[in-house]
Protein backbone atom coordinates (compact mmCIF):
# COMPACT_ATOMS: atom_id res chain seq x y z
CA UNK A 1 0.00 0.00 0.00
CA UNK A 2 1.33 3.44 -1.29
CA UNK A 3 1.55 6.56 1.50
CA UNK A 4 -0.54 7.87 -1.53
CA UNK A 5 -3.99 6.31 -0.44
CA UNK A 6 -6.28 7.97 0.68
CA UNK A 7 -8.86 7.22 3.25
CA UNK A 8 -12.38 7.54 2.34
CA UNK A 9 -15.95 7.64 4.60
CA UNK A 10 -18.80 6.55 3.05
CA UNK A 11 -22.20 5.17 2.58
CA UNK A 12 -23.31 3.02 -0.07
CA UNK A 13 -26.44 1.37 -0.22
CA UNK A 14 -27.58 3.05 3.18
CA UNK A 15 -24.48 0.78 4.98
CA UNK A 16 -21.01 2.88 6.29
CA UNK A 17 -18.21 1.62 3.81
CA UNK A 18 -14.50 3.14 4.43
CA UNK A 19 -11.79 2.16 1.94
CA UNK A 20 -8.50 2.94 0.79
CA UNK A 21 -7.96 4.03 -2.93
CA UNK A 22 -5.53 5.91 -5.14
CA UNK A 23 -6.51 9.65 -6.03
CA UNK A 24 -6.44 8.26 -9.74
CA UNK A 25 -9.57 5.57 -8.78
CA UNK A 26 -12.97 6.14 -9.93
CA UNK A 27 -15.61 5.49 -7.97
CA UNK A 28 -16.30 2.85 -10.20
CA UNK A 29 -13.05 1.51 -9.76
CA UNK A 30 -13.39 1.56 -5.77
CA UNK A 31 -16.86 0.00 -5.84
CA UNK A 32 -15.69 -2.45 -8.18
CA UNK A 33 -12.83 -3.44 -6.80
CA UNK A 34 -11.85 -2.35 -3.16
CA UNK A 35 -15.77 -2.82 -1.83
CA UNK A 36 -16.57 -6.27 -4.71
CA UNK A 37 -20.18 -4.11 -5.70
CA UNK A 38 -19.84 -5.51 -9.30
CA UNK A 39 -22.81 -4.92 -10.54
CA UNK A 40 -22.01 -1.41 -11.49
CA UNK A 41 -20.38 -1.85 -14.97
CA UNK A 42 -17.65 -0.18 -16.81
CA UNK A 43 -18.79 0.72 -20.56
CA UNK A 44 -17.45 3.37 -22.23
CA UNK A 45 -14.99 5.15 -19.41
CA UNK A 46 -15.88 8.34 -20.61
CA UNK A 47 -19.59 9.12 -19.63
CA UNK A 48 -20.99 8.26 -23.34
CA UNK A 49 -22.97 5.22 -22.01
CA UNK A 50 -24.56 5.70 -18.91
CA UNK A 51 -23.68 1.57 -17.82
CA UNK A 52 -21.38 2.95 -14.57
CA UNK A 53 -24.34 5.35 -13.36
CA UNK A 54 -25.17 5.37 -9.55
CA UNK A 55 -26.71 7.94 -7.37
CA UNK A 56 -24.53 10.16 -5.52
CA UNK A 57 -25.90 12.36 -2.92
CA UNK A 58 -29.22 11.59 -5.25
CA UNK A 59 -27.61 12.95 -8.51
CA UNK A 60 -27.82 10.14 -11.20
CA UNK A 61 -23.97 10.29 -12.30
CA UNK A 62 -21.67 8.08 -14.36
CA UNK A 63 -19.21 6.68 -11.72
CA UNK A 64 -16.21 6.38 -14.42
CA UNK A 65 -16.50 10.17 -14.06
CA UNK A 66 -16.40 10.68 -10.44
CA UNK A 67 -12.56 10.31 -8.54
CA UNK A 68 -13.07 8.11 -5.35
CA UNK A 69 -11.94 10.44 -3.08
CA UNK A 70 -14.75 12.37 -4.31
CA UNK A 71 -17.50 10.35 -2.42
CA UNK A 72 -15.82 11.15 0.91
CA UNK A 73 -18.51 11.96 3.31
CA UNK A 74 -21.47 11.41 0.40
CA UNK A 75 -24.21 8.69 -0.03
CA UNK A 76 -23.79 6.68 -2.90
CA UNK A 77 -26.37 4.17 -4.33
CA UNK A 78 -25.53 1.59 -6.83
CA UNK A 79 -27.61 -1.38 -8.57
CA UNK A 80 -27.21 -3.21 -5.70
CA UNK A 81 -29.22 -1.02 -3.75
CA UNK A 82 -32.29 -1.58 -6.08
CA UNK A 83 -32.76 -4.83 -4.31
CA UNK A 84 -34.96 -4.41 -1.18
CA UNK A 85 -33.55 -6.49 2.24
CA UNK A 86 -35.67 -9.36 2.97
CA UNK A 87 -35.70 -9.89 7.13
CA UNK A 88 -33.33 -12.57 6.91
CA UNK A 89 -30.55 -9.82 5.68
CA UNK A 90 -30.52 -11.11 1.99
CA UNK A 91 -31.34 -9.10 -0.87
CA UNK A 92 -34.68 -9.87 -3.21
CA UNK A 93 -35.39 -8.26 -6.53
CA UNK A 94 -37.12 -4.68 -6.89
CA UNK A 95 -39.62 -4.18 -9.00
CA UNK A 96 -37.98 -2.49 -11.82
CA UNK A 97 -35.36 -5.20 -11.21
CA UNK A 98 -38.22 -7.83 -11.95
CA UNK A 99 -39.87 -5.98 -14.84
CA UNK A 100 -36.95 -5.82 -16.83
CA UNK A 101 -36.76 -9.83 -16.33
CA UNK A 102 -40.18 -9.85 -17.23
CA UNK A 103 -40.19 -7.87 -20.40
CA UNK A 104 -36.69 -9.52 -21.39
CA UNK A 105 -35.56 -5.94 -21.44
CA UNK A 106 -31.96 -7.26 -21.65
CA UNK A 107 -29.56 -9.20 -23.39
CA UNK A 108 -25.85 -9.19 -23.06
CA UNK A 109 -26.39 -7.43 -19.68
CA UNK A 110 -23.73 -5.13 -19.44
CA UNK A 111 -26.07 -1.63 -19.29
CA UNK A 112 -28.91 -2.97 -17.60
CA UNK A 113 -27.59 -1.77 -14.16
CA UNK A 114 -27.08 1.66 -15.79
CA UNK A 115 -30.68 1.46 -17.19
CA UNK A 116 -32.29 0.55 -13.63
CA UNK A 117 -29.96 3.12 -11.74
CA UNK A 118 -31.55 5.73 -14.16
CA UNK A 119 -34.94 4.28 -14.31
CA UNK A 120 -35.03 4.16 -10.88
CA UNK A 121 -34.37 8.24 -10.34
CA UNK A 122 -36.50 8.66 -12.87
CA UNK A 123 -39.35 6.93 -10.90
CA UNK A 124 -38.14 8.48 -8.12
CA UNK A 125 -38.76 12.29 -9.04
CA UNK A 126 -41.90 11.03 -11.63
CA UNK A 127 -43.68 8.36 -10.62
CA UNK A 128 -46.39 8.51 -13.58
CA UNK A 129 -44.03 9.63 -16.72
CA UNK A 130 -45.43 9.24 -20.00
CA UNK A 131 -43.35 7.00 -22.57
CA UNK A 132 -41.38 9.79 -24.03
CA UNK A 133 -40.60 10.97 -20.07
CA UNK A 134 -39.27 7.35 -19.76
CA UNK A 135 -37.44 7.87 -22.94
CA UNK A 136 -35.97 11.02 -22.04
CA UNK A 137 -34.95 9.63 -18.77
CA UNK A 138 -32.38 6.43 -20.25
CA UNK A 139 -31.59 8.90 -23.03
CA UNK A 140 -28.05 8.97 -21.19
CA UNK A 141 -27.45 5.01 -21.47
CA UNK A 142 -26.80 3.10 -24.60
CA UNK A 143 -27.87 -0.39 -25.27
CA UNK A 144 -26.55 -2.12 -28.42
CA UNK A 145 -28.52 -5.26 -28.16
CA UNK A 146 -32.43 -4.77 -27.09
CA UNK A 147 -33.52 -1.39 -29.05
CA UNK A 148 -34.58 -0.05 -25.93
CA UNK A 149 -38.35 -0.84 -26.51
CA UNK A 150 -38.91 -3.48 -23.81
CA UNK A 151 -36.53 -1.49 -21.41
CA UNK A 152 -39.21 1.35 -22.33
CA UNK A 153 -42.28 -1.13 -21.51
CA UNK A 154 -40.30 -2.66 -18.30
CA UNK A 155 -40.13 1.14 -17.31
CA UNK A 156 -43.51 1.80 -17.61
CA UNK A 157 -44.51 -1.68 -16.41
CA UNK A 158 -42.73 -1.07 -13.11
CA UNK A 159 -44.21 2.43 -12.63
CA UNK A 160 -47.85 1.10 -12.88
CA UNK A 161 -46.56 -1.54 -10.32
CA UNK A 162 -45.22 0.78 -7.79
CA UNK A 163 -47.97 3.22 -8.18
CA UNK A 164 -50.26 0.32 -7.50
CA UNK A 165 -48.56 -0.62 -3.86
CA UNK A 166 -48.26 2.87 -2.85
CA UNK A 167 -52.19 3.37 -3.22
CA UNK A 168 -52.69 0.22 -1.69
CA UNK A 169 -50.23 0.83 1.48
CA UNK A 170 -47.85 -1.66 -0.21
CA UNK A 171 -50.41 -4.43 0.31
CA UNK B 1 -4.60 8.48 -15.18
CA UNK B 2 -1.24 9.44 -14.55
CA UNK B 3 -0.97 10.15 -10.57
CA UNK B 4 -1.61 13.39 -8.94
CA UNK B 5 -2.62 14.93 -5.80
CA UNK B 6 -5.85 14.70 -4.78
CA UNK B 7 -7.05 18.17 -2.51
CA UNK B 8 -10.38 19.13 -1.36
CA UNK B 9 -10.00 22.37 -0.19
CA UNK B 10 -12.81 23.74 2.38
CA UNK B 11 -12.93 27.56 1.64
CA UNK B 12 -11.75 30.03 -0.75
CA UNK B 13 -8.85 30.97 0.69
CA UNK B 14 -7.40 27.36 1.11
CA UNK B 15 -8.41 26.41 -2.72
CA UNK B 16 -6.45 30.29 -3.89
CA UNK B 17 -3.32 28.78 -1.85
CA UNK B 18 -2.94 25.84 -3.24
CA UNK B 19 -3.29 27.60 -6.65
CA UNK B 20 -0.81 30.26 -5.55
CA UNK B 21 1.51 27.38 -4.44
CA UNK B 22 1.19 25.36 -7.69
CA UNK B 23 1.16 28.16 -10.04
CA UNK B 24 5.41 27.65 -10.74
CA UNK B 25 5.11 24.36 -12.20
CA UNK B 26 5.27 23.33 -15.45
CA UNK B 27 2.53 24.52 -17.85
CA UNK B 28 1.40 20.92 -18.83
CA UNK B 29 1.68 19.98 -14.83
CA UNK B 30 -0.57 22.82 -13.46
CA UNK B 31 -3.10 22.02 -11.34
CA UNK B 32 -6.61 20.71 -12.44
CA UNK B 33 -9.80 22.94 -10.60
CA UNK B 34 -12.60 19.84 -10.48
CA UNK B 35 -15.37 20.99 -10.02
CA UNK B 36 -18.22 18.73 -12.21
CA UNK B 37 -15.25 16.92 -14.24
CA UNK B 38 -16.64 15.46 -16.81
CA UNK B 39 -13.80 17.28 -19.19
CA UNK B 40 -11.48 16.95 -16.81
CA UNK B 41 -11.54 13.31 -15.77
CA UNK B 42 -12.01 12.08 -19.70
CA UNK B 43 -9.05 14.86 -20.98
CA UNK B 44 -7.00 12.89 -17.71
CA UNK B 45 -7.48 9.43 -18.90
CA UNK B 46 -6.96 10.44 -22.23
CA UNK B 47 -3.73 11.46 -21.63
CA UNK B 48 -4.36 15.38 -22.59
CA UNK B 49 -3.90 16.58 -19.63
CA UNK B 50 -1.60 15.52 -16.85
CA UNK B 51 -1.66 18.15 -13.52
CA UNK B 52 0.52 17.44 -11.02
CA UNK B 53 -2.53 18.44 -8.41
CA UNK B 54 -6.22 18.11 -8.82
CA UNK B 55 -7.97 20.78 -6.79
CA UNK B 56 -11.95 19.55 -6.02
CA UNK B 57 -13.71 22.85 -4.94
CA UNK B 58 -16.83 21.30 -4.65
CA UNK B 59 -16.30 21.45 -0.56
CA UNK B 60 -16.04 25.93 -0.71
CA UNK B 61 -19.59 26.26 0.50
CA UNK B 62 -19.91 29.93 -1.38
CA UNK B 63 -19.28 27.95 -4.92
CA UNK B 64 -22.19 25.76 -4.37
CA UNK B 65 -24.72 28.83 -4.28
CA UNK B 66 -27.53 30.06 -6.43
CA UNK B 67 -28.42 33.13 -5.56
CA UNK B 68 -31.35 35.24 -7.52
CA UNK B 69 -31.47 39.05 -6.23
CA UNK B 70 -32.77 42.09 -6.94
CA UNK B 71 -30.09 42.63 -9.39
CA UNK B 72 -29.84 38.81 -11.08
CA UNK B 73 -28.32 35.83 -10.39
CA UNK B 74 -24.74 34.48 -8.92
CA UNK B 75 -24.32 30.80 -9.82
CA UNK B 76 -21.54 29.69 -8.18
CA UNK B 77 -18.91 27.46 -9.58
CA UNK B 78 -19.34 24.00 -8.29
CA UNK B 79 -23.11 24.28 -8.91
CA UNK B 80 -24.10 21.12 -11.62
CA UNK B 81 -26.55 21.77 -14.44
CA UNK B 82 -29.04 19.20 -12.76
CA UNK B 83 -29.48 21.78 -9.73
CA UNK B 84 -31.11 24.23 -12.27
CA UNK B 85 -33.69 21.48 -13.36
CA UNK B 86 -36.02 22.24 -9.96
CA UNK B 87 -35.20 26.07 -9.51
CA UNK B 88 -38.24 27.35 -11.54
CA UNK B 89 -37.09 30.94 -10.12
CA UNK B 90 -33.96 30.61 -12.29
CA UNK B 91 -36.23 29.28 -15.26
CA UNK B 92 -38.75 31.90 -15.31
CA UNK B 93 -36.29 34.53 -15.32
CA UNK B 94 -33.37 32.79 -17.91
CA UNK B 95 -35.42 30.28 -19.62
CA UNK B 96 -32.79 29.95 -22.39
CA UNK B 97 -29.43 29.53 -20.08
CA UNK B 98 -31.75 26.64 -18.26
CA UNK B 99 -32.72 25.32 -21.64
CA UNK B 100 -29.30 25.19 -23.21
CA UNK B 101 -27.99 23.46 -19.54
CA UNK B 102 -30.29 20.70 -20.16
CA UNK B 103 -29.10 20.07 -23.25
CA UNK B 104 -25.75 19.35 -22.12
CA UNK B 105 -24.72 15.81 -22.34
CA UNK B 106 -27.05 13.64 -20.35
CA UNK B 107 -29.13 13.45 -17.47
CA UNK B 108 -25.74 11.77 -15.83
CA UNK B 109 -23.85 14.67 -17.14
CA UNK B 110 -25.87 17.05 -15.43
CA UNK B 111 -25.60 15.76 -12.57
CA UNK B 112 -21.89 16.26 -12.43
CA UNK B 113 -21.43 18.99 -14.85
CA UNK B 114 -21.07 23.08 -13.75
CA UNK B 115 -21.65 25.80 -16.33
CA UNK B 116 -18.86 27.55 -15.20
CA UNK B 117 -16.72 24.91 -15.91
CA UNK B 118 -18.94 24.32 -19.61
CA UNK B 119 -17.26 28.11 -19.87
CA UNK B 120 -14.11 27.62 -18.29
CA UNK B 121 -13.83 24.53 -20.84
CA UNK B 122 -13.91 26.87 -23.74
CA UNK B 123 -15.36 24.69 -26.41
CA UNK B 124 -16.43 26.65 -29.47
CA UNK B 125 -19.48 24.26 -29.23
CA UNK B 126 -20.24 24.91 -25.53
CA UNK B 127 -23.99 25.10 -25.19
CA UNK B 128 -24.36 27.42 -22.26
CA UNK B 129 -22.09 30.10 -23.70
CA UNK B 130 -24.02 31.41 -26.30
CA UNK B 131 -26.77 32.10 -23.32
CA UNK B 132 -24.50 33.74 -21.39
CA UNK B 133 -23.30 36.01 -24.10
CA UNK B 134 -26.80 37.54 -25.06
CA UNK B 135 -27.32 37.95 -21.42
CA UNK B 136 -24.40 39.84 -21.19
CA UNK B 137 -23.35 37.55 -18.06
CA UNK B 138 -20.19 37.97 -16.20
CA UNK B 139 -17.25 35.72 -14.75
CA UNK B 140 -16.28 36.34 -11.09
CA UNK B 141 -12.48 35.70 -10.80
CA UNK B 142 -10.64 35.29 -7.56
CA UNK B 143 -6.99 35.31 -7.31
CA UNK B 144 -3.72 36.60 -5.06
CA UNK B 145 -4.76 40.14 -6.66
CA UNK B 146 -8.37 40.08 -5.35
CA UNK B 147 -11.75 39.84 -6.89
CA UNK B 148 -11.91 40.68 -10.82
CA UNK B 149 -15.41 40.35 -13.12
CA UNK B 150 -15.06 39.71 -16.79
CA UNK B 151 -17.43 40.07 -19.41
CA UNK B 152 -17.96 36.55 -21.17
CA UNK B 153 -17.62 37.82 -24.40
CA UNK B 154 -13.34 38.52 -23.32
CA UNK B 155 -13.37 35.17 -21.23
CA UNK B 156 -12.75 32.51 -23.69
CA UNK B 157 -9.29 33.09 -25.95
CA UNK B 158 -9.49 30.11 -28.50
CA UNK B 159 -10.52 26.69 -28.52
CA UNK B 160 -9.95 24.77 -25.14
CA UNK B 161 -8.22 28.39 -23.57
CA UNK B 162 -9.71 31.16 -20.72
CA UNK B 163 -8.53 34.22 -19.43
CA UNK B 164 -7.47 32.97 -16.61
CA UNK B 165 -4.05 33.36 -14.96
CA UNK B 166 -2.48 30.20 -13.16
CA UNK B 167 -3.56 31.63 -9.93
CA UNK B 168 -6.63 32.02 -10.73
CA UNK B 169 -10.43 30.40 -10.00
CA UNK B 170 -13.77 31.25 -11.51
CA UNK B 171 -15.78 31.28 -8.50
CA UNK B 172 -18.96 32.47 -10.05
CA UNK B 173 -21.36 33.64 -12.86
CA UNK B 174 -23.42 36.88 -12.53
CA UNK B 175 -26.28 37.00 -14.97
CA UNK B 176 -28.26 40.46 -14.61
CA UNK B 177 -31.76 40.17 -13.85
CA UNK B 178 -33.64 40.65 -17.59
CA UNK B 179 -36.06 43.65 -18.36
CA UNK B 180 -39.28 44.31 -18.34
CA UNK B 181 -41.05 41.74 -21.62
CA UNK B 182 -37.11 40.76 -22.02
CA UNK B 183 -36.20 37.16 -22.72
CA UNK B 184 -33.83 34.52 -23.92
CA UNK B 185 -34.14 31.54 -25.49
CA UNK B 186 -31.15 28.43 -27.13
CA UNK B 187 -31.76 26.10 -29.49
CA UNK B 188 -29.01 24.32 -31.48
CA UNK B 189 -28.79 21.24 -33.90
CA UNK B 190 -27.30 18.01 -33.44
CA UNK B 191 -28.28 14.59 -34.97
CA UNK B 192 -28.64 12.89 -31.55
CA UNK B 193 -30.84 14.39 -29.09
CA UNK B 194 -28.72 13.90 -26.34
CA UNK B 195 -24.90 12.88 -25.44
CA UNK B 196 -24.01 15.20 -28.60
CA UNK B 197 -22.08 18.32 -29.07
CA UNK B 198 -23.39 21.28 -30.95
CA UNK B 199 -23.35 21.26 -34.98
CA UNK B 200 -24.27 24.96 -34.58
CA UNK B 201 -25.61 26.52 -31.45
CA UNK B 202 -27.85 29.68 -31.64
CA UNK B 203 -29.33 32.20 -28.71
CA UNK B 204 -31.41 35.38 -28.70
CA UNK B 205 -32.72 37.77 -26.04
CA UNK B 206 -35.26 39.96 -27.09
CA UNK B 207 -37.10 42.97 -25.18
CA UNK B 208 -40.76 44.05 -26.68
CA UNK B 209 -42.48 47.28 -26.30
CA UNK B 210 -46.05 46.91 -25.74
CA UNK B 211 -47.06 47.25 -28.75
CA UNK B 212 -44.53 44.62 -30.03
CA UNK B 213 -41.76 46.38 -31.27
CA UNK B 214 -38.43 45.03 -30.29
CA UNK B 215 -36.12 47.77 -28.20
CA UNK B 216 -33.47 45.42 -27.62
CA UNK B 217 -31.78 42.46 -28.81
CA UNK B 218 -28.89 40.15 -28.58
CA UNK B 219 -28.03 37.15 -31.06
CA UNK B 220 -25.05 34.40 -30.21
CA UNK B 221 -23.78 32.04 -32.61
CA UNK B 222 -21.81 28.68 -31.46
CA UNK B 223 -20.11 26.08 -32.81
CA UNK B 224 -19.73 28.65 -35.89
CA UNK B 225 -16.22 29.94 -34.96
CA UNK B 226 -13.05 28.96 -33.06
CA UNK B 227 -15.26 30.80 -29.73
CA UNK B 228 -18.79 31.29 -29.05
CA UNK B 229 -19.71 34.63 -30.76
CA UNK B 230 -21.82 37.45 -30.60
CA UNK B 231 -23.64 38.74 -33.42
CA UNK B 232 -24.53 42.65 -33.44
CA UNK B 233 -25.12 42.79 -36.69
CA UNK B 234 -27.94 40.33 -36.44
CA UNK B 235 -28.78 41.81 -33.29
CA UNK B 236 -29.16 45.42 -35.04
CA UNK B 237 -31.54 43.94 -38.14
CA UNK B 238 -34.04 42.73 -35.07
CA UNK B 239 -33.97 46.45 -32.97
CA UNK B 240 -36.72 48.67 -34.61
CA UNK B 241 -38.58 45.71 -36.14
CA UNK B 242 -41.96 44.35 -35.01
CA UNK B 243 -40.20 40.97 -35.90
CA UNK B 244 -41.47 40.30 -38.81
CA UNK B 245 -40.61 37.51 -41.35
CA UNK B 246 -38.36 39.94 -43.33
CA UNK B 247 -36.78 41.14 -40.35
CA UNK B 248 -36.04 37.99 -39.62
CA UNK B 249 -34.75 37.02 -42.89
CA UNK B 250 -32.59 39.93 -42.79
CA UNK B 251 -31.44 39.10 -38.97
CA UNK B 252 -30.47 35.49 -40.25
CA UNK B 253 -28.52 36.34 -43.14
CA UNK B 254 -26.06 38.71 -40.71
CA UNK B 255 -25.74 35.91 -38.44
CA UNK B 256 -24.64 33.90 -41.22
CA UNK B 257 -22.31 36.81 -42.72
CA UNK B 258 -21.01 36.49 -38.80
CA UNK B 259 -20.50 32.99 -38.72
CA UNK B 260 -17.20 31.25 -39.57
CA UNK B 261 -17.36 27.75 -39.78
CA UNK B 262 -14.97 24.29 -40.60
CA UNK B 263 -15.56 21.97 -42.21
CA UNK B 264 -15.33 18.82 -40.00
CA UNK B 265 -16.91 15.43 -39.07
CA UNK B 266 -19.65 17.18 -37.59
CA UNK B 267 -20.83 19.02 -40.18
CA UNK B 268 -19.54 21.43 -43.13
CA UNK B 269 -18.96 24.96 -42.96
CA UNK B 270 -21.90 25.60 -45.66
CA UNK B 271 -24.82 23.32 -43.52
CA UNK B 272 -23.09 24.94 -40.63
CA UNK B 273 -23.94 28.75 -42.45
CA UNK B 274 -27.45 27.40 -43.40
CA UNK B 275 -28.29 26.29 -40.28
CA UNK B 276 -26.40 29.44 -38.16
CA UNK B 277 -29.76 31.34 -40.20
CA UNK B 278 -32.25 28.92 -39.22
CA UNK B 279 -31.33 28.42 -35.60
CA UNK B 280 -31.07 32.58 -35.07
CA UNK B 281 -34.87 32.84 -36.77
CA UNK B 282 -35.86 30.32 -34.65
CA UNK B 283 -34.67 31.10 -31.25
CA UNK B 284 -35.95 34.83 -31.67
CA UNK B 285 -39.11 33.90 -32.64
CA UNK B 286 -39.00 31.60 -29.14
CA UNK B 287 -37.49 34.49 -27.31
CA UNK B 288 -39.70 36.52 -28.69
CA UNK B 289 -42.94 34.78 -27.38
CA UNK B 290 -41.48 34.28 -23.99
CA UNK B 291 -41.45 38.06 -24.18
CA UNK B 292 -44.47 39.31 -25.03
CA UNK B 293 -46.35 36.46 -22.35
CA UNK B 294 -44.63 38.51 -19.81
CA UNK B 295 -45.70 41.88 -17.74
Amino acid sequence: MSARRLAVEARVNGDPVEFLCDPEQTLLEALRDELGLTGTKEGCGTGDCGACSVLLDGALVCSCLVLAAEAEGREVRTVEGLAPRENGGDRSLGVLQRKFLEHAALQCGICTPGFLVAADALLARNADPSESEVRYGISGNLCRCTGYDKIVRAVLDAAVELRRAKAGGGA
Amino acid sequence: MEAFRYEAPTTLDAALALLAREAAVAPEQRPAILAGGTDLIVQMRGGLRRPAAVIDVKRVPELARIDVGADGLSLGAAVPCASLRGREDVRALWPGLVEAAELIGSMQIQGRATVVGNLCNASPAADTVPSLLVLGARVRIAGPRGVREVPVSDFCVAPGRNALAPDELATALFVPRPAARSADAYLRFTPRAEMDIAVVGAAARVTLAPDGRCTAAAVALGAVAERALLAPAAAEALVGTRLEPASLARAADAARAAARPIDDKRGTAFFRRHVTGVLVTRAVERAAARAGARP
